[in-house]
């Protein structure tokens, strides 16, 4: 199912269909659909060795957390493909990127677009924060900055079993205010997990707002390269950029791929909403119309229904 | 004369972990520590040094487990929840990764202060769904743990004692079992960990003032075996005295508490342990003796929960068996 479509193209769908949603529901993640959408769907566009999804396409609903008794009890990670040691995995580490990523899964095929109604419901599994158990997901990664360690780990243990596929981590870099981050970097580089590579989704955003402002992170590149692993910076609307930095070659080493972003990307009137972006709910009936009108005309789609 | 086992865990550890493959061994720079300084330099392809980062450890190790490993954790017991507390939940208990994650210095096993000392480990971890805990309380326990641990589908958490153990038990751990280690018929003490050891000082004193105790150890504290505890606590006329290397709160004294309650059966309770405190630096037997976690503390919650005065004093009690400070058994003075 790769290549129908372009990836610019399945990343034009995912902001619409989140845009859509968003309008819909009275608010969503609009802005990290903005800045992630070429990254998430290079991803399972082209990029990553996925198998077809093993899970249907409209998910099933909650059915219980992991425990002893729960026995048909399985996580989100079907959807991209079954668990096999050619294939690649992905570890979407801000879970609350899951709108963008369900999205994304609808895109390409994998998912129907039905899913994106059972978003947020009681008892559905296409969680508002995706959980293990949501689509396309394979682990709780919704308190950020734990989810590249969990990467590493998987990647040594795939390395140490001589396995092909590598693991990917799509990372936001709000999480590098976390200490593990840089505890996981560090790790990484010792144990040499050249197996491992992430793409980051540097939005420069955060809750409170700006993070220049919150928390300032200071020069990432020069930081995470001072910790020994690969970065390399690039224009997160740049395809072909991601496709160059991909092929750098990193022995020894994880490659960090930091994706410059734009939170408006595609939709220019999220800039009014400034430095407020992490989750956009309308202020008032006029802001939703006004809205709808602006973003539907920008993604060249009719204003949605609601 | 009691005998002691130089490091039993050393030896267990490497006689188990390296027939199996899918076994690793973690440690958080508290290799030699740990007693796995051994293993490190005989098996290298096994062992993965971790550094002083307990929360990418522990979710490193969840990967691990993911990948199809049984990674086996070793730091000291306190450094294996406070500070990793998130990633132990999100990264191993609640996709229930096989990661066995080994506690040294349980409790005031250790001179080292507060930072030092888990004294609300098996609170908090038995509280984690998912996850199984075990408290080793003598060379026998130490020298089964690995296998023991290793047997549960999900994750485990272990206090494990090092350096120089007495071995009490001459039968192999189980889990879920309990040791019975005296019969009698008017109170009943349970005792968990080296507490044990301390209750057994205490018997022979005991037995000669014509008090008649039921005395069983504890290594599974969850899964607890209600009913078989509930069967424990009805053959005794008085009550119960639980003693153990933790808080009284949230370990085997509040266990046993909410089994009685919970049956409705009225009987006493007397819980020793650290009473709502934190504890401070000095030796094992300084500080339970401070803390009121010794065999005379024993004695006098006997004493209380019988409303008696015996003649028991601390000479007539079995003697304190002291390690000492520096010992070629331990890596550092901790």
């Amino acid at each position: 199912m790769k290549n129908k479509r372009s990836s610019q193209e399945v990343a034009l769908g995912v902001r619409r269909r989140v845009f859509e949603h968003s309008i819909k529901n009275n608010g969503g993640y609009l802005s990290q659909a903005c800045s992630s959408a070429e990254q998430l769907s290079w991803l399972y566009n082209e990029e990553l060795n996925l198998g077809d999804s093993v899970l249907p396409m409209v998910p099933k609903d909650f059915d219980g957390v992991p425990s002893i008794k729960n026995k048909s009890y399985h996580t989100g990670a079907g959807y991209n493909g079954a668990f096999k040691s050619e294939l690649d995995r992905l570890i979407i580490a801000p879970a609350h990127y899951a709108l963008v990523a369900y999205a994304t899964l609808i895109e390409v095929g994998r998912m129907a677009p039905e899913a994106l109604d059972m978003f947020n419901k009681d008892g559905s599994s296409v969680e508002i924060i995706g959980a293990e158990h949501s689509p396309g997901m394979e682990m709780h990664n919704g308190t950020l900055g734990i989810g590249l360690s969990t990467g590493a780990g998987l990647a040594m243990g795939r390395k140490i079993k001589g396995e092909k596929g590598e693991v990917c981590v799509f990372m936001s870099d709000g999480e590098l205010q976390e200490g593990q981050i840089w505890e996981a970097i560090q790790a990484s580089v010792h144990h040499g997990i050249d197996n491992l590579w992430a793409i980051m989704d540097v939005n420069s955003q955060q809750v409170d707002g700006a993070m220049s402002a919150v928390m300032d992170v200071g020069d990432i590149e020069k930081k995470i390269n001072s910790f020994g692993a690969l970065a390399i910076e690039i224009d997160a609307h740049d395809i072909n950029a991601m496709k160059e930095a991909r092929k750098e070659k990193h022995e020894g080493r994880p490659l960090i791929i930091l994706a410059r972003s734009s939170p408006y990307q595609g939709m220019s009137y999220l800039k009014k909403r400034f430095p407020r972006l992490h989750y956009v709910r309308f202020s008032s009936e006029e802001e939703r119309k006004e809205m709808n009108f602006k973003i539907s005309n920008e993604l060249q789609i009719e204003p949605i229904q609601y | 004369m009691i005998e002691i086992v130089k490091k039993p865990y050393s030896y267990s550890f490497e006689n188990y972990a390296k027939l199996d493959q899918d076994i690793l061994c973690l440690s958080g720079d508290l290799t030699s520590s740990c007693e796995i300084d051994g293993f490190r330099d005989r098996y290298p392809k096994q062992f993965l040094s971790m550094g002083m980062s307990e929360q990418n450890m522990m979710s490193f190790a969840g990967g691990l487990g993911l990948a199809g490993f049984r990674p086996f954790v070793h730091t000291f017991a306190v450094f294996s929840y406070r500070r990793p507390y998130d990633q132990l939940l999100a990264s191993i208990a609640y996709p229930r990764r096989k990661v066995r994650i080994m506690g040294f210095l349980p409790g005031v096993t250790t001179p080292a202060g507060m930072t030092h000392q888990a004294i609300e480990d098996i609170s908090v971890m038995s509280t984690i769904p998912n996850m199984t805990v075990l408290e080793t309380g003598d060379a026998t326990e130490v020298e089964d743990i690995c296998n023991v641990a290793d047997s549960v589908d999900g994750p485990v958490y272990c206090r494990i004692l090092r350096g120089n153990v007495p071995r009490l038990f001459n039968t192999p751990m189980k889990i879920g079992e309990i040791r019975e280690l005296n019969k009698g018929t008017d109170l009943l003490v349970i005792t968990s960990g080296i507490s044990t050891e301390e209750a057994l000082r205490a018997r022979s004193a005991i037995k000669n003032i014509g008090i008649s105790i039921q005395h069983i150890h504890l290594h599974t504290i969850k899964p607890i075996n209600k009913a078989l505890l509930l069967s424990q606590i009805e053959k005794v006329k008085y009550g119960v005295i639980t003693m153990e290397n933790h808080l009284i709160k949230g370990g085997i004294g509040s266990i046993i508490s909410d089994i009685i309650a919970e049956s409705g059966i009225a009987k006493k309770l007397i819980k020793l342990g650290l009473a709502d405190t934190f504890a401070h630096g000095g030796s094992r037997a300084y500080l339970l003796k401070y803390y009121g976690l010794d065999a005379f503390a024993l004695v006098k919650g006997i004493e209380k929960l019988m409303n008696i005065k015996t003649e028991i004093n601390e000479s007539s009690l079995d003697e304190v068996r002291v390690e000492d400070v520096h010992s070629l058994s331990k890596a550092e003075a901790l």
